[in-house]
Order: C-alpha cells, then sequence, then structure tokens
C-alpha cells in the first residue's frame, strides 16, 4: 500500500505537511513534527524584516475552533537561514515549504529570490493572509488579478516549484486558483483562515483578541475548506495541498476525496497533539486497506467521480 | 482550553521592591510547576508561574520584567480584574523522592514556593534555598514558615544570609547529603543559575528538575513561538518543567532564546 505523495516531483513519505503558522518559528521545531511522524512542513511566513507580530492574546480556542491573529510575527528573511538549515541537519530526508510574503509585491519577490537560495525544496506564496494587503486593504488573495500580477513576478525569479496560498473569503476561489495556474504556479494550497471573525470576553467586556478580529480556523472552517478545495480541484489541473479544519483521519480522507494530494496540518495538532500525524496516516492505511485502494492517488478527486 | 477565566484580584502583597504577589480566590487545581497567561486587557498576555495554592486560593508572583509587567504592577489594584488562561505544560514530579531540595533565584522562587507546598502535604523532607541581590529581594520568608520549611537564604550583597550564590549553599548541602534518602533538586530562576544547578545535580549524581521559562503565544503548544534548540521541544506543552539532564542536552540552554519575532536573543 502507498501512503507516499508524489508532489511537484518532490517526495512526500506520507501525505501530512505541517501547515504554515503552525510549530514553524524554528527548524528544531518542524524537525520535532517530522520525529512524530509528519510527511513534511511549511515554515511560518518569512517578510524581509523582522516582524513582532500583534501582543497576545494571538492565539485562542473556542468550542468547533481556533482563532488567531499572530500579526505574521517573524524573524524576517535574512535572519531565517540558520532555521532551514538545522532542519535540513535534523530532518535531511523530508521535505520543508518556505512560506514567503511582502509588504508589496516588490517585497514579496525579493523575499521569494532569497527563499530560493536557502535549502527548501519548495515556495509557498502567502497572499492571503489579512496582512498581505494591496492599497485597498484587502488581501492579494482576494484579487484576481492581483493574484496573477504577484505569481507573476515570483515565477520571473524562482526556479523552484511555488504554490499559491489562497484564502477562502473570495466568491470564486477557482477563478483565482486558475490565475495562479496560468501564471505558473505549481500547485495552490487551499485554504487560508476564514473571517476575519471576533471573540469577546464577557467579563472583560472588550474583545479577546489584542487585535480584535482575526482569522478563524478549526471545526468550524473544514466544510468550507472541503467546499474550497472541491471547487479549485474542478478549475486547474495543478495539485493542491488541502488545509483547513482537518482533525482526524476521517476529515483527511474527506480532503483527499475533494481534490487535495497533501494534507495540511494544524487543527489536529490542537486537537491530538503531536501524535496526530500518525494518527491520520493509520487511518488513511485503514480506510485504503478496508476499501480496497492500494496507492493514494485513488482517494484524491474521488468525490468528484460519483 | 483557552478561553480566560477573569478574577478579581482580592489582595496584593508587596514582596520585593520589584515583586507583587496577587491573590485570588479560586481552586486553580494547578500542579506544581505548572504555568498561567496571564492577560492585561490592552496590554498583553504573559507566562506565569503559580506560587501558593490552596483549594480556596492561588498566588501570582509578577516581577516588573516588561511592559506587561510593568502595566500590571502599575494599574492593576485590589478589585481589578485579570484573565487568566491555564494551568498549562508540565509539573514537578515528587512523589517518589523522600528529601526534595529547591533552588530558586528570584523571581524563580514562587514555584519553589508551590512545590513545598505540595512536598510538605505528602511529609517529605524539604530544603529550600533561595536566592537574591539582596535581603529585600528575598520572597515568601512568611509562608516558608508557615509550612515549616528549612529556607537556606543567600544574597549577592550578604545583607542575609550566605553572602554568594544559592549554588554555592547548594554544593555543601551536596556534600551532606543522606544517601539512603532518594533525593532530587528542583530549580527555577535565571537559565545560568539553573544550568549550574543542573550541572552539579549531574556530577553527584542526583535527580533534578528544572522548570524553564520562554516567550510565549498560544500556551497550548500549537504555535511553536517557545521551542527549544535542538530537540524542539515546546516549553508551553513539554515543559516548563523538564529533567535537568535533559535540558543540558539542548544547546540553547543557558545560552540563547527567542524573542517576540522569533529572532535569536543571546
Amino acid at each position: 500500500m502507498n501512503l507516499s505523495v508524489n508532489f511537484c516531483g518532490i517526495n512526500f513519505p506520507n501525505p501530512t505537511v505541517v501547515a504554515s503558522g503552525y510549530l514553524g518559528v524554528t527548524g528544531a521545531s518542524l524537525a520535532n513534527c517530522i520525529k512524530h511522524g509528519s510527511g513534511g512542513v511549511t515554515g511560518k511566513t518569512l517578510f524581509m524584516d523582522e516582524r513582532p507580530g500583534h501582543p497576545n492574546p494571538t492565539i485562542l480556542t473556542f468550542p468547533g475552533g481556533i482563532i488567531n491573529a499572530v500579526g505574521l510575527s517573524g524573524e524576517g528573511i535574512k535572519n531565517a537561514k540558520h532555521e532551514f538549515d538545522k532542519y535540513r541537519e535534523l530532518a535531511p530526508e523530508n521535505p520543508v515549504i518556505g512560506s514567503v510574503a511582502g509588504k508589496n509585491i516588490d517585497e514579496l519577490v525579493e523575499v521569494a529570490r532569497i527563499m530560493e537560495e536557502y535549502p527548501v525544496d519548495m515556495l509557498e506564496l502567502n497572499f492571503s493572509c489579512p496582512n498581505v494587503d494591496d492599497e485597498m486593504g484587502r488581501p492579494i488573495a482576494c484579487d484576481p488579478q492581483m493574484t496573477a500580477n504577484a505569481t507573476r513576478a515570483v515565477r520571473k525569479v524562482v526556479k523552484k516549484p511555488i504554490s499559491v496560498k489562497v484564502s477562502p473569503n473570495v466568491p470564486n476561489i477557482g477563478l483565482i486558483a486558475q490565475q495562479a495556474e496560468a501564471e505558473g504556479a505549481d500547485a495552490i494550497t487551499a485554504v487560508n483562515t476564514m473571517g476575519p471573525g471576533m471573540l469577546i470576553d464577557i467579563k472583560m467586556r472588550r474583545p479577546t483578541l489584542s487585535n480584535k478580529v482575526g482569522g478563524v480556523s478549526g471545526q468550524a472552517l473544514k466544510p468550507i475548506a472541503i467546499r474550497c478545495v472541491y471547487d479549485i480541484y474542478k478549475a486547474v489541473k495543478i495539485p493542491i495541498i488541502a488545509t483547513g479544519g482537518i482533525i482526524n483521519g476521517r476529515d483527511a480522507i474527506e480532503m483527499l476525496m475533494a481534490g487535495g494530494s497533501l494534507l495540511g496540518i494544524g487543527s489536529a495538532i490542537v486537537a491530538h497533539d503531536l501524535k496526530c500525524f500518525d494518527m491520520i496516516t493509520d487511518k488513511i492505511r485503514e480506510f485504503m486497506q478496508e476499501e480496497g485502494f492500494s496507492d493514494i492517488s485513488e482517494l484524491v478527486g474521488l468525490a468528484h467521480k460519483s | 482550553m483557552s478561553s480566560h477565566l477573569v478574577f478579581n484580584v482580592t489582595a496584593i502583597r508587596q514582596d520585593s521592591p520589584n515583586l507583587k504577589t496577587y491573590v485570588f480566590e479560586h481552586n486553580l487545581r494547578a500542579k506544581s510547576g505548572q504555568f498561567v497567561m496571564v492577560w492585561m486587557p490592552g496590554v498583553d498576555e504573559v507566562p506565569m508561574s503559580i506560587g501558593w495554592q490552596t483549594d480556596t486560593e492561588f498566588h501570582i508572583g509578577i516581577a516588573n520584567a516588561g511592559d506587561c509587567t510593568n502595566a500590571i504592577s502599575e494599574q492593576i489594584k485590589v478589585g481589578d480584574r485579570l484573565g487568566i488562561r491555564g494551568p498549562f505544560g508540565t509539573s514537578f514530579d515528587y512523589a517518589d523522592y523522600d528529601h526534595i531540595i529547591g533552588v530558586g533565584g528570584g523571581y524563580g522562587t514562587p514555584p519553589m514556593l508551590n512545590l513545598a507546598q505540595r512536598a510538605t502535604e505528602l511529609g517529605k523532607e524539604v530544603t529550600m534555598i533561595q536566592g537574591a541581590r539582596s535581603k529585600d529581594y528575598l520572597l515568601y520568608e512568611d509562608l516558608f514558615a508557615k509550612l515549616g520549611v528549612e529556607i537556606k537564604l543567600a544574597t549577592d550583597d550578604g545583607s542575609e544570609g550566605h553572602k554568594g550564590y544559592c549554588t554555592d549553599i547548594l554544593a555543601e548541602e551536596l556534600k551532606n547529603l543522606d544517601k539512603s534518602k532518594k533525593t532530587c533538586i528542583y530549580t527555577c530562576g535565571p537559565e545560568g543559575m539553573m544550568v549550574k544547578v543542573a550541572q552539579m545535580a549531574e556530577e553527584a549524581g542526583i535527580d533534578c528538575q528544572v522548570s524553564l521559562e520562554r516567550y510565549m503565544k498560544c500556551g497550548f503548544g500549537i504555535c511553536g513561538q517557545c521551542c527549544m534548540d535542538d530537540t524542539g521541544i515546546r516549553i508551553c506543552k513539554d515543559g516548563p518543567v523538564i529533567t535537568g539532564k535533559y535540558a543540558l542536552e539542548h544547546t540553547e540552554f543557558g545560552k540563547y532564546s527567542r524573542g517576540q519575532s522569533g529572532i535569536v536573543v543571546k
């Protein structure tokens, strides 16, 4: 039975990939996820410069999901090479995806150019975090033309595979994915958080997140993420890293059937801690056995065939 | 897991020139060595260890160490509200030891007080060593006395107790240990001190547990902000308490940590 995934020419020993923003501040932390069974990892999004992010509280759970407004904190791309070197030293066999963003397209291109020189297998373009705005204050990923422009600009300078991370907060996510594909993206990562949302502490009588609003993920996002992956699978030929609210093997199989080839894992860490990677791959293996599948690729997009 | 409990502060003790202890009436049920995230609305939320704890109250000792702790010190009065998330993380393992030796430096003392409470309840022999810059900075002598715990003091200026480090006192203790008793050394405080304590324990062949601190965001093991090199363990979830032996395997222990952005700070 084969659970390994050849994704854009990169071999992932199993379909689970730590999603960007989870346990991705340090290379050693990402390598620790590999030790616990993750197939690959994605680093935390990096900009050109060091960013402190928002003050706490930045990450909260609620029944049914997670809300965060970390504010894209990061060391800055120039300070972060040692983290990728450390990851490579500790986890030489497992792919790592470098997530990049910029305050504008010029910065994004420059950060991507530097990331390409680092020991990463692939780049993920974070167009969909609410902090990566166009002049209207919208994420790039909310505008098909901006997505096309940004993808084209990065494609010009980056030879490694690139995946464009898209936002669920759009009326036609398939169209956005098509724009990325048309401009040379090798893959789509779907989806980022939805919202923004808000939680209010009733005794403090104020929003709980210091930033007041934040991206919503977890189980609350899952049905939307599955629909987005489904729509994107229909719209493009390039493969998908499906992410958004996967907390167990069953969710993972749903995502594969919607059209994901790899699975971005985050919520499952909240629900089951680091054993979630093995739980998910074990469940997929068990399901394949029971249902008579021999290669995980047979599950990808299966829900479109009926 | 992560919504806040909001409490009115029922009392505030000025325990040293730069540390106040905030008293909350609530049965937190924290294990000794665990921590909470303390939310000062509009400012920040920071990890804090738990000090004195009974079925009806718990204490958080907060030293002025940055924007958030300074704001709490300046603005929070008795009756004001603070948010608490937790308790989180691993705890001191003391059930299997006969003799508990605590080494607390500065604001590492609150979890040592909590440990002393739990250990004395179980009738264990407890020796507490506390270091501070001077007499005025020594903490909780009244509460340790209430427990009947033997406490040995060290101050940098010699204004009370031994003039020097608490590790000097620990060295003496180790010379005179009763080998028939199963002993463990517990430490919380400046990381350089904890490195020394863990090394001394290693050399003496005695078990040791250290309580570590790193910049934290989520508090429950998902954001990766508090991970230590090279194992990548999360201090909020796999810590804050780990064995001294394991701590010493970490290349960053006593050498560096990461700040709010994730950048390495030496």
